[in-house]
């Protein structure tokens, strides 16, 4: 909008006595803004006008999300989803950023004298390896029959979810360290030095000064990886498959969606159930996203260096 | 300035009208159609010169070669105008994408048929034609056709192509070596079992739980009718006269917790693949089969094998088998050459094609009445268990796995985690029952 005005300035004071729409300020938004609409903000309405529908078209309100609270006849897969899907996001958290911030301080401090580049590239490079490669090496190394561990870790219901999060953890660290590593590597020098005048040592010099300047960073990176965790299916539905065994421990909303809505085997695929489910994780994202603006990007201090 | 306006609403106009057409394909589809109908007659008019183009979808991508080196090849022999192309999906997938191809007015123009609802809910949403007058149906019995008709039974919309049989393959080579025979009773089986397991060289059972499928498939649905008596059971479920926690059911449970001790180590983690490998490879003695890995077996396993059907638990009982209607093929009523598709359809109702089908494929029997005879041994042995015992198929495919919870999905889970030990018999089936009674009236009475 302050744009719009800006320009509807700059027209009346070069030339115009009348205000006039400014058509370029259109044609400059237009593209991105039909694809978007045509392709996001249209789909997405969509799914969630057709969870309010049943499957054969008659609208039935909230009829379809009751069935996901508790009494309903989703209801006790949906919240073992979420719940899993929450599991999955700890573990991400709690390991994926810490490890992440080590590998980062590693390659800024001086212990490497060469081949700096080398390890961030191959750090790096699991991200970009397509998932279903990732989940079928994994498979392979963690097979009781031809891997290195007996323990059946993708079998059992206490360890297959903690097994594919770490699996997720290890394909994706590299991005919070690149994330760390751009804001270590533009911290000036001299703040440090003058900590270490001042004689505070290392630790002091982490918690006080790099910490606080990397905070806003963890908080960009943590809201990604829970959108990205949220969403998640790939992963889950190469290495488990869609009804994520065993007995539903890995399954989350991403691979109760896909069987609610294409169906699974002898199961129907539901159009609407499908919608309900997915609106559901909107909500769920929303609502996570919504904490995370209201509830840290406004409070957490942002430094100009 | 008047000149970018112009130029402008050009612009406007033509993003409008592509994503126009990317958010419209239903209309997308009703100009195909029309288009495809036009085509017809012109191919039906030069039916002499054209050659038409018929386009197969299934998920049977192991035959991708069988289909196009013997099968094809034989019909676009005696039909010189129509070329067909054989287009697999992966299994796990192909009701997914053949679901959305569907909806989209892309699939192709035969339709290779799952067993019961999934087809019949294609049948009801009109995207599988009618063929209950098509030449060469009256080639199959009551029977083999009851997976692909309508629940009162008038229309038929799939030519059935093959069963599965469940029973044992095992290492014949390594039953020699420790000294085994093959067991025809269930302590006989369990017996062999043990002197496998106390022999040490190979693991008894080739069989995991981590797919889930393979613990109901190969292990509930293969060792079952023994229990339930088949047919029996089968109609008494879906009548309501039995339950899922009746003493069969339970029984038939806790003989499969047993197996969990003859399995290799970690068999929580071994996939499907995983167990087959271990089979192929002469790591295991006793593979819990369908007849559709004969083919793979053949090819590549270095031993000899044999085959033995369920055991039945004393000598002398009637033995029930696993027989179970497991493919077929339908038309797409949306397809612009249904002549042609239908030619193709009774081709497939023919004896040829059925001693052509079951020979390039052992293991994939066929349905008509027409009498093949099978030059592999092993698919022999199979098919030989026809004649000794009776007859049945899946319980949970027909009508039982229509509502939510479904059955078929609950059973891969209550099988699975019963061999694991995490669930115990009892509770298995309750969990099944409950999960029945939730939807199914029949069985909602006491």
């Amino acid at each position: 909008m302050t744009s719009a005005s800006t320009t509807t300035d700059v027209v009346r004071g070069i030339s115009a006595r009348r205000w006039r729409f400014p058509r370029h300020v259109a044609v400059f938004l237009a593209p991105a803004l039909l694809v978007y609409t045509a392709f996001m903000v249209y789909p997405l309405l969509d799914s969630l006008r057709l969870s309010l529908y049943s499957d054969e078209g008659a609208f039935v309100g909230l009829a379809n999300l009751r069935e996901l609270l508790p009494g309903g006849s989703l209801s006790s897969s949906f919240w073992n989803a979420l719940g899993n899907n929450l599991v999955f996001f700890a573990f991400h958290f709690i390991v994926q950023n810490p490890v992440g911030l080590l590998l980062a301080v590693l390659l800024t401090q001086h212990l490497l004298k060469r081949g700096k580049g080398t390890y961030r590239t191959l750090i790096f490079s699991p991200t970009v390896l397509s998932v279903v490669i990732v989940g079928f090496i994994w498979q392979l190394i963690l097979s009781p029959l031809w891997g290195v561990v007996s323990t059946p870790l993708l079998g059992l219901t206490s360890t297959a979810l903690p097994t594919l999060s770490l699996m997720s953890v290890w394909q994706f660290v590299g991005i919070p360290m690149m994330f760390f590593y751009a804001v270590l590597v533009g911290i000036p020098e001299d703040l440090i030095e003058a900590a270490r005048v001042d004689g505070a040592n290392g630790w002091k010099i982490f918690w006080k000064i790099i910490f606080p300047l990397l905070l806003p960073m963890l908080g960009i990176i943590s809201i990604i990886t829970y959108i990205a965790n949220l969403n998640a299916f790939d992963l889950i539905y190469s290495v488990q498959g869609a009804l994520a065994g065993p007995e539903f421990s890995t399954d989350i909303m991403g691979t109760l969606f896909y069987r609610s809505f294409f169906g699974f085997q002898l199961q129907s695929g539901s159009t609407a159930m499908g919608a309900t489910v997915a609106t559901a994780m909107f909500v769920v994202i929303l609502l996570g996203v919504l904490v995370y603006l209201f509830g840290w990007a406004k409070r957490v201090e942002t430094y100009e260096l | 300035m008047k000149r970018t306006f112009k130029w402008m609403i050009g612009f406007v106009a033509l993003l409008l009208v592509v994503a126009a057409c990317s958010s419209d394909s239903s209309d997308d589809t009703t100009e195909t159609t029309a288009a495809g109908g036009g085509e017809t007659e012109t191919t039906q008019a030069a039916a002499s010169g054209e050659v038409v183009d018929l386009v197969i979808e299934s998920w049977r991508n192991d035959d991708l070669a069988i289909w196009e080196d013997t099968i094809i090849p034989a019909f676009e022999a005696d039909n010189p105008n129509i070329h067909v192309t054989f287009a697999p999906t992966a299994p796990a997938e192909y009701n997914a994408i053949l679901q959305s191809k569907l909806e989209g007015g892309t699939a192709g123009d035969l339709i290779t048929c799952r067993p019961f609802d999934a087809s019949l809910d294609l049948y009801d949403a009109g995207h599988l034609a009618d063929i209950t007058d098509l030449a060469g149906m009256e080639n199959f019995s009551e029977v083999a056709q009851s997976a692909w008709i309508t629940d009162d039974g008038t229309q038929k919309f799939c030519v059935p192509m093959a069963s599965v049989i469940h029973g044992f393959i095992y290492n014949a080579d390594a039953f020699t070596e420790i000294g085994v025979d093959v067991p025809t009773t269930e302590d006989e089986f369990f017996a062999v079992l043990d002197a496998i397991k106390a022999d040490g060289n190979y693991d008894a059972l080739a069989m995991g739980t981590a797919d889930q499928w393979e613990a109901a498939t190969m292990g509930f649905q293969n060792i079952g009718p023994n229990y339930w008596l088949g047919e029996t059971g089968r109609i008494g479920l879906i009548e309501g006269t039995e339950k899922l926690t009746d003493q069969q059911y339970v029984d038939t449970f806790t003989t499969l917790a047993k197996w969990a001790d003859y399995m290799p180590d970690g068999f929580e983690a071994i996939a499907y693949p995983d167990s087959q490998a271990l089979f192929t490879l002469g790591g295991a003695a006793i593979y819990p089969a369908g007849s559709w890995e004969i083919g793979l077996f053949n090819e590549q396993a270095e031993f000899a094998m044999g085959a033995f059907k369920p055991p039945v638990k004393t000598d002398g009982d009637t033995c029930y088998i696993s027989d179970h209607t497991d493919i077929a093929l339908g038309m797409n009523p949306a397809s612009a050459n249904s002549e042609a598709a239908q030619t193709f359809l009774t081709w497939v109702a023919s004896p040829t094609f059925a001693s052509m089908y079951a020979n390039s494929l052992p293991g994939f029997f066929s349905l008509s009445n027409h009498s093949v005879t099978m030059e592999d041994p092993l698919a022999q042995e199979f098919l030989s268990w026809r004649d000794e015992c009776e007859s049945t198929i899946r319980n949970s495919y027909q009508i039982l796995s229509r509502g939510e919870p479904n059955l078929e999905n609950e059973l891969w889970a209550v099988s699975a985690t019963v061999i694991n030990d995490t669930v115990t018999p009892e509770a298995g089936t309750t969990i099944l029952q409950e999960g029945l009674e939730a939807w199914y009236p029949p069985q909602q009475n006491g």
